[in-house]
């Protein structure tokens, strides 16, 4: 009898067993879940000791000597400043995009949050899903690093597409070579795109000795990251590389994805900091703060001048400067690679993408009083976390493209 | 040896009419009845709805890069957003790659642990081995993401991608799978945590196939003089064979679409392929979840669906074989101990 | 059920000649394959130890008050908490369950008491097909179906749809597996009474199964809580408290996978309470659903 029914298990008790597997497993989780949150020993404070608490601290040295032309530009737009909470506005608001900027707007807009009580929630999901997400009006606004193409901007859903820019910001090589972590190594672009080519593989290549005289560097193999998703920062650096490296222009290109010849894949800034983090010799590019923050090393790059530039506030801005001349009415530009003994060639500008006629006017008006505060106010919180502040010319052409938005066929910006 | 079938005893019929129900019995209305099986009808064509239609949609998104590419798409190794190029070998062969890893680890430790379970443990530790291995199945793929992360990639490049390149870098052939650095995010990676994901699938499907095997096969083996072990080689996997392998499919399947875990250690590059498997890659799932929501003009957009078509596909494929295989041996068992 | 374990296994052949050497060899064979096996179980289970001990270790330094009462914080601000990830979470499964198990149960309601040939053969191979679905490709559906066209936006009904879509077939499997565990004569017995077939269904043979049913669900729901794939192409998530399921909602999960991969030391601390979170409501649920279903199963 016993032998027959284990012989006759039917296969729909088999099945069954299948969940009901899961299900017994489901059931003992309780108790491996004996840990039970509330009963956890009195949690003291997350230990924030191996966390600069105040941004300052974690911004590098050099940029407190920003040079003077940052001085952002809100006392010319005289009276009109964002103080508080404005009837008619949507309370929440949705945007997704770079990560290049995302450490900077989750300060302003926790900061906005508490000024005005509009929530606006930021995913950085990557300047691809940033540009994806406007154009297919998936989320109110998009951030991007890497202005849209034309054939993009033609794609998109809602009409036509403003580039408002935000902040200034560097993207940089960033190394984890234990023994070498105070040491500031200098790149050139060529041997960085050797290196992201895979043309370059051990850290003591001469290439990179023949700049780093006096440096002891290890004979092991560079492990370069990347990022593994749509990229305005990606697209920085390989615009950059592209204007420096006829090899890498010919072979890979630029864009915020382009298809990396090796290395690792990291998901936004923070995956590829936390991937060179984590991974001994390896070498990754991101915007500065993400570097800073987590103490790795920075490189110096050497300027279109010659100039071996580290990365701060007043090389970003020298940057700006220099390209300013060129800036398109539309504010979509590029500014690697550009002259001035204090340029830091690997700089640009992050953009909020928002549709010129947006068909929710209260979203509107929330909308533009953001970027309007964005802007102006909040300006002063770029300094402390590694971005530099736009140029007074550049808001000012900003000012005018957020007062061109419209809320259902009406101004939306309600000037205050 | 007769047996009979268990559902004759304890299941209905496949369906019961009432078609003799006297109307007068009806309290609740003329209508009842009929509304409730139409409601319960429209649920149950649901599913083969959300199945067409989830194949449907995905396939009029992919259709563009599918045409474009044709075979192409997954014999080009090319994935390159800037000269729009989408080959998908890459994701495919990361895939199949960690997936076989995967089941090469997970294969032999889940049948062990089921042999163990049906064989060998003491009566008091046998619901608690299985259940404590089958308890895996209930964590979700994220925080086998996060414990890969932080805790077995570290592990991997210190420590065991080391040793496989010493031990067995050098010899001929299979030495090719353990070359260049240690990254710790990789194929290799990739496939451990895998096999740990698709463990419990293994352990509680053989386990179910090992009982499915009639006492007396081991019986008569043991009257030989048989040793346990022999007793199990002989009579016991030889008779659960097809079942167990039902139950590597079954784990393959859940190995081929599992993303989360996967993306958070592979090292999502979709550099050229190379013997190794000491090489940062992507698989078809994690290579959705990298570049889904980035593609950023319509040609990768349709790429990127086509890559999640495919991926359909293949685990359906899957699905199915494992199902075929599993429901074999339940009916082989229903008909009665002839094999092996 | 047969039980190997009375079977005279250890009766070691009573044999009046001495141990020859072959027999030796085999003898040392089966105790090696018994400890090759041995370790192989001990593997899997220390597996297990390993995870959850390392979740439980690194998690519980992140667990306070401020963890589920706070919304997350910009970097660098002490503090902060997962709160708007565990309502939205919280909100997005039950708007799941809320879609996922009418179907799920009609589904396994049809296989076991209406379907009949190879109709229920197609549904029932339908079903198992849609769980073997990897969950991204159900994101990528959804988002195609939902975030794209129908809502327009990343939006949290997005979200439960795809995860409502994981929990049918789970659903429909362990529903029609019960089911067809209730002995076919309570319903003949009812239906002798005159009792139509749908009350049958209702008051006879649902109320028998509920055990099994309610286990199922809550399987299915637990099952679809961990789900994070799908939840990133669909929901987006959300750093501040949402109620509105056509706006984007928090997660754990999304929440968990942002603190994991940002390089912030005390955002993988966090990371971890995330983890720690996420197992223990999933254990809270199969808990709940044991105390439920305790005194129907005896």
């Amino acid at each position: 009898m016993n032998t027959n029914q284990a012989a006759t298990t039917s296969r729909r008790s088999l099945f069954a067993r299948l969940s009901a597997t899961v299900t017994g497993a489901a059931l003992l989780a309780a108790c491996g879940g004996d840990a039970e949150p509330a009963k956890a020993p009195a949690a003291p404070p997350i230990a924030a000791k191996a966390e600069p608490t105040k941004a300052p601290a974690a911004v590098p040295t050099t940029s407190a000597a920003a040079a003077p032309t940052t001085a952002p530009a809100p006392a010319s737009s005289g009276a009109v400043a964002i103080t508080g909470a404005f009837d008619g506005e949507a309370k929440t608001l949705t945007g997704a995009g770079a990560t290049f900027p995302a450490a900077l707007y989750s300060k302003y807009f926790n900061e906005y949050n508490k000024l005005t009580k509009v929530e606006v929630n930021y995913q950085s999901i990557g300047s691809g899903g940033g540009i994806k997400a406007i154009s297919d009006q998936t989320a109110d606004f998009g951030a991007t690093d890497s202005p849209m193409t034309d054939a993009q901007l033609k794609e998109a859903k809602g009409g036509e597409i403003l580039h408002i820019p935000m902040a200034l910001g560097a993207v940089v090589a960033t190394y984890n070579i234990p023994g070498l972590e105070t040491t500031k190594l200098r790149f050139t672009g060529e041997t960085l795109a050797g290196i992201f080519l895979g043309t370059i593989t051990k850290w003591n290549d001469p290439k990179i000795a023949a700049d780093n005289a006096g440096v002891k560097l290890p004979t092991e193999d560079i492990v370069s990251v990347h990022r593994s998703d749509g990229s305005g920062t990606s697209f920085v650096f390989t615009d950059y590389l592209s204007s420096v490296s006829a090899e890498w222009k010919a072979k890979v290109g630029a864009s915020t994805t382009v298809n990396w010849p090796g290395g690792v894949g990291g998901k936004g800034n923070e995956g590829v900091a936390g991937e060179v983090k984590q991974t001994p010799f390896s070498i990754g590019y991101v915007e500065l703060i993400y570097a800073v923050q987590n103490k790795l090393g920075v490189g110096l790059i050497k300027n279109k001048v010659g100039q071996f530039v580290e990365p701060n506030l007043a090389g970003v801005t020298a940057a700006a400067t220099a390209a300013a001349g060129k800036v398109a009415p539309d504010l979509r530009v590029s500014i690697v690679d550009q002259d001035g003994a204090t340029t830091y060639p690997i700089s640009s500008f992050t953009w909020i993408l928002a549709y010129k006629q947006m068909t929710d006017a209260a979203k509107a008006t929330a909308l533009t009083r953001l970027l309007w505060w964005g802007t102006h106010e909040a300006q002063k919180f770029n300094g402390d976390l590694g971005y530099a502040p736009l140029p007074a010319e550049i808001v000012s052409k900003g000012e005018a493209m957020i007062k061109s938005i419209t809320g259902a066929g009406k101004p939306a910006f309600p000037g205050k | 040896m007769t047996t009979r079938n268990a559902e004759d005893e304890i299941a209905p019929p496949a369906s019961w009419d009432v078609q003799g129900s006297p109307k007068f019995a009806r309290s609740s209305g003329v209508g009842a009845d009929d509304v409730f099986k139409w409601l319960v009808y429209t649920t149950a064509f649901a599913v083969p709805a959300v199945l067409v239609a989830l194949f449907v949609l995905l396939v009029i998104d992919a259709w563009p890069a599918l045409a474009r590419f044709g075979l192409g798409f997954v014999t080009s190794s090319n994935w390159d957003n800037v000269k729009q190029q989408f080959g998908t070998l890459p994701y495919i062969y990361g895939t199949v790659v960690t997936s076989l890893l995967a089941l090469l680890i997970a294969t032999p430790v889940g049948v062990g642990a089921a042999i163990f379970v049906t064989e060998y443990a003491p009566r008091p530790l046998r619901v608690p081995v299985s259940f404590t291995i089958e308890l895996l199945a209930a964590i979700p793929s994220i925080i086998f993401g996060l414990w890969g992360f932080f805790a077995l990639t570290p592990i991997m490049r210190s420590t065991v991608e080391p040793f496989m390149k010493s031990v067995v870098g050098p010899l001929p052939v299979i030495g090719g799978l353990f070359q260049g650095p240690s990254v710790g995010k990789d194929l290799f990676t990739g496939g451990v945590i895998l096999s740990i994901m698709i463990l419990p699938t293994i352990v509680s499907i053989s386990r179910e196939v090992l009982l499915a095997v009639p006492t007396m096969q081991r019986e008569g083996m043991l009257a030989l003089g048989a040793t346990r072990w022999e007793a199990i080689r002989e009579a016991v996997i030889p008779y659960a064979r097809v079942g167990i392998a039902g139950a590597a499919i079954l784990g393959l399947a859940r190995a081929l679409g599992e993303t989360m875990a996967v993306t958070m250690v592979i090292g999502n590059s979709s550099r050229k392929i190379t013997g190794t498997l000491l090489t940062p890659g992507y698989t078809m799932a994690s290579a959705i979840a990298n570049q889904f929501t980035e593609a950023d003009n319509p040609l990768y957009f349709s790429a990127i669906v086509g890559v999640a078509a495919l991926l359909l596909v293949v685990s359906a494929i899957v699905n199915i074989a494992a199902r075929l295989m599993i429901w074999q041996i339940s009916r082989g068992g229903a008909e009665g101990g002839n094999r092996g | 059920m047969a039980d190997t374990g009375t079977l005279p296994y250890k009766a070691s052949p009573v044999s009046p000649l001495a141990p020859d050497r072959r027999y030796l060899a085999r003898k040392f064979h089966g105790r090696f394959m018994a400890g090759l096996i041995t370790v192989a179980a001990l593997v899997g289970v220390s597996v297990l130890w390993l995870i959850l001990g390392y979740v439980i270790v690194r998690g519980a330094p992140a667990i306070n008050l401020d963890f589920f009462t706070q919304r997350p914080l910009p970097y660098g601000e002490v503090g902060g908490g997962i709160a708007p990830s565990i309502t939205g979470t919280l909100l997005i499964l039950a708007v799941a369950a809320l879609i996922g198990v009418p179907v799920g149960l009609g589904c396994g309601i049809y296989l076991a008491e209406y379907g009949r040939g190879s109709v229920v053969e197609v549904i029932r191979f339908c079903s198992d097909l849609v769980a073997g679905v990897p969950s991204i490709v159900v994101g990528v559906f959804v988002w195609a179906l939902l975030v794209r066209h129908v809502v327009g936006n990343f939006s949290g009904i997005a979200g439960a749809v795809s995860l409502a879509i994981i929990m049918i077939p789970i659903i429909v499997r362990t529903v029609e597996a019960v089911l067809l565990l209730v002995p076919y004569t309570l319903r003949e017995a009812a239906l002798a009474l005159g009792v139509p077939k749908w009350r049958v269904v209702i008051s006879v043979v649902l109320p028998s199964a509920k055990a099994g049913i309610i286990t199922g669900l809550v399987l299915a729901i637990a099952r679809a809580g961990g789900e994070t794939a799908p939840l990133l192409l669909t929901t987006l998530g959300n750093q501040f408290f949402s109620w509105n399921l056509l706006e984007p909602i928090g997660a754990i999960p999304i929440q968990l996978y942002n603190y994991a991969v940002a390089p912030y030391p005390d955002w993988h601390t966090k990371a971890w309470g995330a983890a720690l979170v996420l197992i223990s409501v999933i254990g809270v649920l199969s808990t709940l659903a044991r105390v439920a279903t305790w005194g129907q199963s005896r």
